[in-house]
């Protein structure tokens, strides 16, 4: 792979707080090698920031190596930029060329919002799981993990499903802001599990109702959700969802 | 002060179940009036505050994420170890804990770790009762595979993510209890001190770091899940939040540090590319298990990997340990890796990496599947694409990973790995009920010193973690709380609350008032350099000197140039981050003392002056069978206790993967 340095245009969201007003500042970085990833060309920007006596550019990161969910930048119009099933953290330089310029947003929803800069509050995903999210057994209650074989296809889609970070991305690319896409991915994983089966309805009604709560809107299958999602989380788990939640709603009228 | 580790008398095997079965217990009524506070929300942290949730003790955890899903403990890859046996390969209890004491070169603590082999299997069911997808086989089973260590099959798995799964699974339980009302979480909070009241722990200072406000929280007991301090090399496989401050502010306030110098350098990550490198990537331990590492036989070979014959390629890991091939412990994987790059062999742009091999891999694979299917005349094109789809399904993640980073496809060239600071198996000093020296604070998960001597072996962490937060501490944690049942809530007023966040407020002043000309990052790029010269792979008294040397001026110069921009009271991560550096300096005098201190090898810790003829780590077990407990003293450094090591069980040999 043949490596190269370039120089840029970015053009940030800054914004001092949740309260205030933000806007479009423009940077120029130089010199930025092809083999950075994108968030260490962050970094060199706000050393220079710092060095020339500016605020640096707030942003959310931590492990760097796509699994923690915490990094959010709307690269270019792309939720985590050019490269699909990636994280902001992983997509490297070399996705760029030497004079490009790059507009750099943070996740724009009611329901995330802004705190500083390119940095969003994402709690309404915790109070999502606080509304059912979860397996009802208290420490010490399992019976042997191999007690009950699961079939490896249901393991599998399982898995596939509860692969999802929770990093927002796919209602940050939403035209409608809907969370379906992460409410249906841990719905899916919990109902496909047998484990799951006891709270199977009170589940998908409860957490969909702290969804609607939190300002999230709806789906209208534009499936911007599945292209943007950097864990390939699948729109089936959004009709997943809907069936669990119809076949949940008029169980429950039944009683 | 004598250390007293509280080991329980009677035998190994029974040692955990007497505890148990005469430790004091605290009745629900009382468990509602009783406080704790949880610091940090991974894999200890999340298992722990949920569990005692559960229990019904009022619980506040707090973590620095924006959410205690994103703890570091999400990144682990490879898998989690449990004496199961579901393979019918020997397996027990009493193996893990032996494979678990040899690989720590016997400088864990027995007792602990064979209580941490019989929990084991405890978790693997709580994990998959909470919903957590491990792989499975056709007939609807458990799967597992080898990791470094060991020679049985006890790694429970979910492709390259099973901390991410785990860790979803506590994070779940705790949202439950959050939910419930048991639990109150505390996110983008950060722990700045430990507040003493009569030589107890009874709260800590945190800040909102939001609003950057500092806080007083009171607890009856405070457990730290704070995770462990790699980032002082600057450059490891943590997150970039990763910290020690909460442990260090432990330290500072009485809580001894063990065994600080023992650190694991983790034998496959992705090599550092630049000076532009803000972190690096692990590629998982479970690789070793298909892949095969080797370098050119001959020195400075600069053709492509693909066209050096088979002849001309050095399996040096084969070649030197036979019996365990490329299984062989990370400490000693390491070493060889280093050993081969120092003596000119290296490959890549930098020569400071080595090849993992996959072809054989997807080829063997590749054999079998056409054998499934009747091809048996199948050519080798058919083969590799059948063998990459089995290799793709079993860490396909993981090869995606190295390609985005590198930009070069791991089925068709082979990775180029290097050692990495992975883990730190030093950490707070905790006797066997996990408490420090400080009543009613304790340490669990990768905080602590404990169960993995001086080496940890691949898929022990999660199993640690989650054995100290569901396992032990509801059990041990409630020997301490019931004495204090008659001990009322403290109000947030008394003195030693306002004393302590008056010193974390002046300090934070201090700090933003320096306004000097060297920005944070510099500074801790510097002290990772220091640290990985002259305390990484390899250590020698005369580098560690100049190290401390180093250290100490490298303090003064951050205390008086460092610049750091904007305001207390407002979000500001450079803040943040320069309480945390400012930590890590003094943490990384302390980890040279310590390793000065131990004129021996063993594990990770190797000292060049101590090495057997063929270059592999010499212990010194009449010297130094200690766990190494430093106090601090302040301005006068640091006084050292020891805690002889006793082995009644696993007798120390020289270690041999040969």
């Amino acid at each position: 792979m043949q490596h190269y340095h370039m120089n840029l245009t970015l053009k940030v969201w800054r914004q001092k707080n949740t309260q205030s007003k933000g806007s479009l500042e423009t940077y120029q970085v130089k010199n930025i090698s092809s083999e950075m990833s994108f968030l260490e060309m962050f970094d060199v920007l706000n050393e220079q920031l710092i060095v020339e006596g500016k605020e640096p550019i707030a942003f959310d990161h931590d492990c760097r190596e796509g699994i923690c969910g915490m990094c959010s930048m709307y690269i270019n119009g792309q939720a985590h930029g050019p490269w699909q099933q990636n994280t902001t953290c992983q997509l490297h330089m070399r996705a760029f060329k030497d004079g490009d310029t790059i507009v750099v947003e943070p996740w724009r929803s009611k329901a995330f919002p802004v705190v500083k800069d390119l940095v969003v509050d994402r709690s309404s995903f915790d109070r999502i799981i606080q509304a059912g999210g979860y397996i009802s057994v208290n420490t010490g209650n399992a019976v042997d993990a191999n007690a009950i074989p699961i079939d490896k296809k249901d393991a599998d889609h399982a898995f596939m499903a509860a692969a999802c970070i929770g990093c927002g991305a796919c209602v940050a690319t939403c035209k409608n802001g809907s969370a379906m896409l992460f409410v249906g991915a841990k719905v899916s994983q919990l109902a496909l599990l047998p484990q799951g089966e006891p709270e199977r309805e009170s589940r998908v009604l409860n957490m969909v109702a702290q969804m609607d709560k939190e300002g999230f809107g709806n789906c209208t299958n534009t499936y911007a959700c599945e292209a943007e999602c950097p864990k390939g989380i699948s729109v089936a788990n959004i009709a997943r969802l809907n069936s669990e939640y119809i076949k949940a709603g008029l169980s429950n009228e039944e009683n | 002060m004598a250390l007293n580790a509280k080991i329980p008398q009677g035998e190994m095997d029974k040692k955990w179940s007497d505890y148990k079965g005469h430790v004091k217990l605290v009745n629900p009524a009382n468990k509602r009036k009783l406080e704790v506070i949880v610091v940090g929300t991974g894999l200890a942290g999340a298992s722990a505050a949920a569990s005692l949730g559960e229990l019904g003790y009022k619980v506040k955890a707090f973590c620095f994420q924006d959410s205690p899903r994103r703890a570091h403990s999400i990144a682990a890859q490879g898998g989690i170890n449990a004496a199961k046996n579901y393979q019918n390969d020997g397996d027990s209890v009493f193996r893990l804990f032996y494979d678990t004491v040899k690989g720590g070169d016997y400088r864990a603590r027995e007792a602990n770790v064979h209580r941490l082999a019989e929990v084991s299997t405890s978790i693997i069911d709580q994990c998959v009762a909470q919903g957590v997808p491990f792989a499975r086989e056709y007939g609807g089973l458990l799967s597992n595979r080898s990791f470094g260590g060991t020679q049985v099959q006890r790694t429970f798995y979910a492709a390259g993510q099973t901390g991410q799964q785990l860790l979803l699974g506590a994070y779940s339980a705790l949202e439950r209890q959050v939910a419930l009302g048991n639990v109150k979480m505390y996110s983008r909070h950060e722990m700045l001190d430990v507040v003493k009241i009569d030589g107890k722990a009874r709260g800590i200072i945190a800040r909102n770091l939001i609003n950057g406000e500092t806080e007083r929280h009171f607890g009856h007991a405070v457990l730290l899940c704070s995770g462990g301090y790699g980032n002082v090399f600057y450059l490891s496989t943590n997150a970039m939040g990763s910290n020690v401050t909460a442990a260090w502010k432990a330290h500072k306030k009485g809580a001894f540090f063990g065994n600080p110098c023992f650190t694991q350098i983790h034998p496959t990550c992705i090599p550092v590319s630049g000076d532009h490198q803000s972190k690096l990537t692990l590629m998982s331990e479970s690789l070793r298990n298909d892949g095969r590492i080797w370098v050119p036989k001959q020195k400075g070979d600069n053709r492509k990997p693909q066209d050096i014959p088979e002849e001309e390629r050095d399996y040096y890991l084969e070649r030197r340990y036979p019996a365990f091939g490329n299984l062989v412990p990370r400490d000693v994987a390491s070493r060889a890796a280093k050993e081969r790059c120092d003596e000119g062999y290296g490959v890549g742009t930098t020569k400071m990496a080595v090849y993992l091999d996959y072809k054989d891999a997807i080829m063997r694979y590749g054999r079998i599947e056409a054998g499934k299917t009747g091809q048996d005349n199948a050519d080798d094109k058919t083969i590799f694409s059948l063998g990459r789809s089995v290799v793709e399904e079993k860490y396909g993640n993981l090869f995606e990973m190295y390609e985005k980073i590198t930009g070069e496809n791991p089925y068709l060239t082979p990775m180029r790995i290097y050692p990495a600071v992975h883990y730190t198996m030093g950490g707070l000093w905790v006797d066997y009920e996990l408490q420090t020296t400080v009543p009613g604070l304790y340490a669990l998960g990768e905080a602590n010193f404990s169960d993995h001597g001086a080496n940890r072996l691949g898929a022990s962490a999660l199993m640690q973690g989650l054995a100290d937060g569901y396992f032990v501490i509801p059990y041990t944690l409630g020997n301490y709380l019931a004495d204090e049942i008659r001990t009322s809530s403290i109000a947030t007023e008394h003195e030693a609350f306002v004393n302590a966040q008056k010193e974390v407020n002046d300090r934070l002043n201090r700090l933003i008032n320096i306004k000097g000309n060297q920005t944070v990052e510099s500074f801790h790029k510097r002290l990772g350099k220091i640290m990985w010269d002259k305390c990484g792979m390899a250590r020698s008294a005369e580098g560690l000197k100049h190290a401390i040397a180093e250290i100490q001026a490298l303090k003064k110069e951050f205390w008086s140039d460092v610049k750091i921009p904007g305001d207390i009271n407002e979000f500001n991560p450079e803040l943040d981050k320069a309480g945390r550096v400012a930590d890590f300096i003094e943490l990384g005098e302390l980890m040279c003392l310590d390793a000065l201190d131990r004129n021996e090898s063993c594990g990770g810790h190797f000292r060049e002056e101590s090495q057997t003829e063929d270059g592999e780590a010499k212990r010194d077990d009449d010297n130094y069978a200690y766990v190494a407990a430093w106090e601090n003293k302040g301005e006068n450094g640091w006084q050292l206790h020891k805690e002889d090591l006793n082995f009644e069980i696993v007798k120390p040999t020289q270690r041999s993967y040969k």
